[in-house]
């Protein structure tokens, strides 16, 4: 269960306008502005759901993840991930969670990957026999077999990808964060992704918490939509709710979503 | 524990994977403390007097001080560490059940070590076969092999809870270059690598022996050459606790409020 109560997270950006003269000036004076990532967010995800976060660029949706997963602190409000608090409980709340940043690599660079996931076991301490099941099982998923002895330097972004959810999982978590898993992946690849994620749903009845800005993912994989702009939630209901709100209706998922930016001016 | 254990290994390992490094950096070292004993030769003909070591000391000193470089060089960062604060990529180490300090600190002993076995062996064999008084003189008593064995892993923590503050300083500051400039030069002076701390001049001794550079490889590697002894040792390696205690603490602090207050940077 994850409940968001107002919640808000500010950062200072630097700012200064092109130039030699201006920077110079910058040296003495840095000017900052405040930029407001989260204001009054508020929401509700339950056991075993499956939900869409989506929004334009520096909506906030990333913050809100890193927030969930206990790395950042937001300056108000409240959050309670199956009765704890992440940021004061992180050690022990991100034992719970899985989480998949589609940007950056968990796996050691020139090791096999399978020796980062027996550091992973080690680290959450998996227990040996339960750590061989899970690690069968997610093997056989996500097609892994081939690609485990190989160090990660040397595999494709797809493979890779592959790599990086099953060491997310290692550990069984019961609530998993996704954040863009497919950006820059292949037909193929997406797809097996997408086909992983509705599995893990199904048969472990894992929450899973996705930002992405492809809709064809929100449309395999979410129940229900959480769309956020400029830090507010502006939506949250399922696709069909959001397919309705837009005219023509036989529009593109992508054609909705874009509409909906706009009507929402974010 | 396991889980520093498996972290400490994978470091490890990783670090035993570059030969070809360990090679040359080896033919440099030794290379490097021809020199050095060569150089200070002039002085000691020159006047033997005004010598503050014997001059088998010095030997001593700088053949374990090339064999154990890789424990005590204050300009070694790993550049990953540095750029996984700088994009962000640190947001994967703050979502494991671990404490980054921790977790870095074993890393940071683990590369050290795993560059220090594939050195320290070649280098020590060699100098101990030179002739006296250029070579390594082995001191007879076991007690000192012991204490300076414990004075070693002392500094060696040290050195390490050194770099962990500078690691956590670039939660600050973002980019690395400025401090990692500063602290290289001042520290590599200050701690005896330039030239051995008994041979700077007497009211600069006195301050630097007070700071805590001074308390990494200064004391092992002098007493094992002899050239501290008696109560001294005690004294020196309660300083080595001393300033160790009090960078871990900084570093810790700094990590705490580092973590309380980030900003992980990049989408």
């Amino acid at each position: 269960m994850i409940q968001v109560e107002h919640m808000n997270k500010t950062f200072k950006v630097a700012r200064r306008s092109a130039g030699f003269s201006n920077a110079v000036k910058a040296l003495f004076h840095k000017e900052t502005d405040t930029v407001h990532a989260l204001s009054d967010l508020s929401f509700r995800i339950g056991d075993g759901e499956m939900v869409g976060y989506i929004g334009p660029n520096g909506a906030g949706k990333s913050s809100t993840i890193k927030i969930l997963s206990g790395i950042l602190t937001p300056d108000n409000g409240t959050c309670l991930i199956n009765g704890r608090i992440p940021w004061t409980d992180r050690r022990e709340h991100v034992k719970d969670i899985g989480v998949v940043f589609g940007q950056r690599t968990q796996l050691w660079w020139d090791v096999p990957v399978i020796d980062s996931f027996e550091l992973l076991r080690d680290i959450y301490e998996i227990p040996k026999h339960q750590y061989l099941i899970t690690l069968e099982e997610l093997t056989e998923l996500l097609a892994l077999e081939e690609i485990i002895k190989t160090p990660a330097r040397q595999l494709s972004l797809g493979q890779r990808m592959r790599c990086e959810i099953a060491a997310s999982l290692l550990h069984t978590p019961k609530i998993l964060f996704l954040d863009e898993p497919t950006i820059g992946l292949d037909a193929v690849s997406k797809l097996a992704v997408r086909d992983f994620i509705r599995k893990l749903n199904r048969i472990h009845k894992t929450t899973v918490l996705l930002t992405t800005h492809d809709m064809q993912d929100i449309d395999a994989l979410a129940d229900r939509v959480l769309l956020i702009g400029k830090g507010r939630l502006l939506l949250d209901g399922t696709l069909s709710d959001l397919k309705s709100r837009c005219e023509p209706p036989c529009a593109t998922l992508d054609e909705i979503v874009a509409s909906l930016y706009r009507e929402f001016q974010i | 524990m396991r889980k520093y254990w498996s972290f400490f290994r994978i470091r490890f390992i990783r670090g035993l994977q570059y030969r070809a490094a360990a090679l040359s950096g080896m033919v440099t070292q030794f290379v490097w403390g021809a020199m050095e004993i060569l150089l200070f030769r002039a002085f000691y003909e020159a006047s033997p007097e005004s010598f503050p070591m014997t001059f088998e000391a010095l030997s001593t000193y700088v053949w374990l001080q090339q064999a154990f470089l890789a424990l005590y060089m204050v300009w070694f960062w790993e550049s990953e560490l540095f750029n996984s604060i700088t994009t962000g990529d640190v947001a994967y180490e703050l979502c494991r059940p671990v404490r980054l300090y921790d977790m870095w600190f074993v890393r940071g002993l683990a590369v050290r070590l795993s560059k220090a076995v594939l050195r320290c062996m070649p280098i020590l064999i060699f100098s101990w076969f030179l002739p006296a008084p250029y070579g390594l003189t082995l001191p007879g008593d076991m007690k000192i092999w012991a204490m300076t064995l414990l004075s070693m892993t002392l500094g060696l923590l040290l050195i390490v809870a050194f770099g962990m503050i500078v690691y956590m300083s670039v939660f600050y500051t973002v980019s690395p270059q400025g401090i990692k400039l500063f602290v290289t030069s001042m520290a590599e002076f200050l701690s005896g690598s330039v030239i051995p701390i008994p041979f700077m001049p007497d009211h600069v001794k006195r301050i630097v022996e007070f700071l805590p550079f001074a308390s990494a490889q200064n004391v092992p590697f002098r007493i094992f050459s002899g050239d501290i002894t008696g109560p001294d040792v005690y004294s020196s390696m309660a300083k080595q606790v001393f300033w160790l205690f009090v960078f871990i603490l900084i570093g810790r602090i700094l990590e705490k409020r580092a973590l309380r207050q980030i900003v992980i940077q990049g989408g």
